[in-house]
């Protein structure tokens, strides 16, 4: 007992707690800038590198999607417009066929019109034609007949007499004046 | 204590600790400002823990963590988060994580020392190490309001303003003391005793069960039953209390900081 109290009261001479020693404050001291660069330098700066990347994955993953999304909902949209264009297309085409249909008919219709009026004309020029000869032949034909007649009849030759034709011709124009007048009644 | 030293008869009886626990003898360097005791020991082998687990631990980062890495990730998030970024804020908690982490790191793995069997005493149970951490919080909190409200920080620190003028002759002092005296010394003291008075219950209980086993009489083995059953349980709570200074002293350094920043009164 006598020596513990020695001690403790030797103790309370040399040592107090509360106050610091040289070589404590100078390891502590040491320890703490040793520390200290061992967060501020290495550690910290490559957790914060860590959580950078790791975030941006995430955000990256997140913005992947969202693209795929994107894409997947362009490409619907161009299959609906191209969709679209082609019902338009065939309707348009159909329109087409349809007023193609309508043109050709008329056409066609309108060609066989003209050619027939034209046939039409043509024959009716024909006739005409045929009719103007036959009634120039009949007219001097019946004007020889009629002279023949006359000169059997007088018992004399007309043939070579210059008036003798102009009489006829005169008496056949009357004739037809006559005919004329009548139908026009 | 009488009736133990005579059961003890020859062996000169029991011995409590004394503060001389922390005053080890010198094993090198003796003499000199770099004198290593087995506290200084104690010291760097936390150091060579703390660099094991911190400089090898966040070499080859992972985007997706193994076991390891997710440790340190979760000692160092817990440290940004429920420190720096909840005290502080998003931005000057960054500025100041580097030194957050280091007081709470440093105190963490320092008080942990002295649970451990063959090392047991703490690296922060002399006065070196809490004081210079101490140092560190003040002058990271008076820096931080110097820098944020140059010109005024002092002044609104110790006159603040919207107190009536002949109030001053008692704010301002205790202004003064609470902030720029108690609040290091209360830092500094906080740790320092919570780790003496832990290792000397801790060496009094395992002491006083060495001298129940084998040296004093057979009855008095029970007692040491007993007093291994508290030196345990009292472990236990020199881990806890390690844990809960360190986080205390990185806590406190933040709001002194936090404090300095919106020093607005």
């Amino acid at each position: 007992m006598l020596s513990a109290q020695t001690l403790v009261v030797a103790a309370g001479e040399a040592h107090n707690p509360i106050l610091p020693e040289t070589p404590d404050l100078v390891w502590g001291g040491i320890s703490f800038l040793v520390i200290l660069f061992l967060f501020w330098r290495v550690a910290l700066p490559r957790m914060q590198k860590m959580l950078d990347e790791r975030a941006e994955v995430i955000e990256g993953g997140i913005k992947k999607a969202e693209n795929a999304q994107a894409e997947a909902a362009a490409a619907l949209e161009e299959y609906n417009k191209q969709l679209a264009d082609a019902r338009a297309e065939a309707a348009k085409i159909r329109e087409q066929a349809r007023t193609d249909a309508t043109r050709i008919g008329k056409e066609v219709t309108a060609q066989a019109q003209a050619d027939a009026d034209r046939i039409t004309a043509q024959a009716q020029v024909q006739i005409e034609a045929e009719r103007q000869s036959a009634l120039v032949s009949l007219r001097s034909e019946v004007g020889s007949l009629a002279i023949d007649l006359a000169s059997g009849v007088i018992g004399e030759s007309l043939t070579n007499d210059k008036k003798a034709s102009a009489i006829v011709d005169r008496f056949l124009s009357d004739l037809e004046a006559d005919e004329q007048s009548k139908a026009g009644k | 204590m009488h009736p133990l030293a005579a059961a003890s008869g020859s062996s000169g009886g029991f011995q409590g600790p004394s503060i001389d626990e922390f005053f080890p003898s010198v094993l090198l360097f003796a003499g000199t400002p770099f004198e290593i005791t087995r506290i200084t020991l104690a010291r760097f082998l936390a150091i060579v823990l703390l660099i094991l687990i911190f400089w090898l631990g966040t070499r080859r980062m992972k985007l997706v963590p193994g076991r390891f890495q997710s440790v340190v990730e979760l000692g160092l998030g817990f440290v940004r988060g429920n420190v720096g970024d909840d005290i502080l804020g998003k931005k000057d908690g960054r500025r100041f994580l580097p030194i957050l982490t280091t007081v709470f790191f440093m105190v963490l793995f320092f008080n942990l020392t002295g649970v451990i069997i063959g090392v047991n005493i703490a690296g922060t149970s002399t006065i070196g190490v809490p004081l210079i951490l101490a140092v560190v919080a003040y002058v990271s909190f008076i820096y931080a309001g110097v820098k944020k409200h140059p010109g005024t920080f002092f002044r609104n620190a110790l006159v603040p303003p919207g107190v009536p003028w002949f109030l001053y002759i008692i704010v301002t002092p205790i202004e003064f003391v609470s902030t720029f005296l108690l609040r290091p010394i209360t830092l500094t003291l906080r740790l320092l005793m919570n780790m003496i008075v832990g290792h000397l219950l801790l060496v009094l209980f395992f002491s006083a069960t060495s001298f129940f086993f084998f040296e004093s009489g057979n009855l008095f083995a029970l007692f040491g039953i007993g007093t291994v059953a508290f030196g345990f349980a009292f472990t236990l709570f020199e881990i806890f209390v390690g844990v809960l200074q360190a986080y205390v002293f990185s806590l406190l350094t933040a709001v002194y900081v936090q404090l300095a920043l919106n020093d607005e009164h």
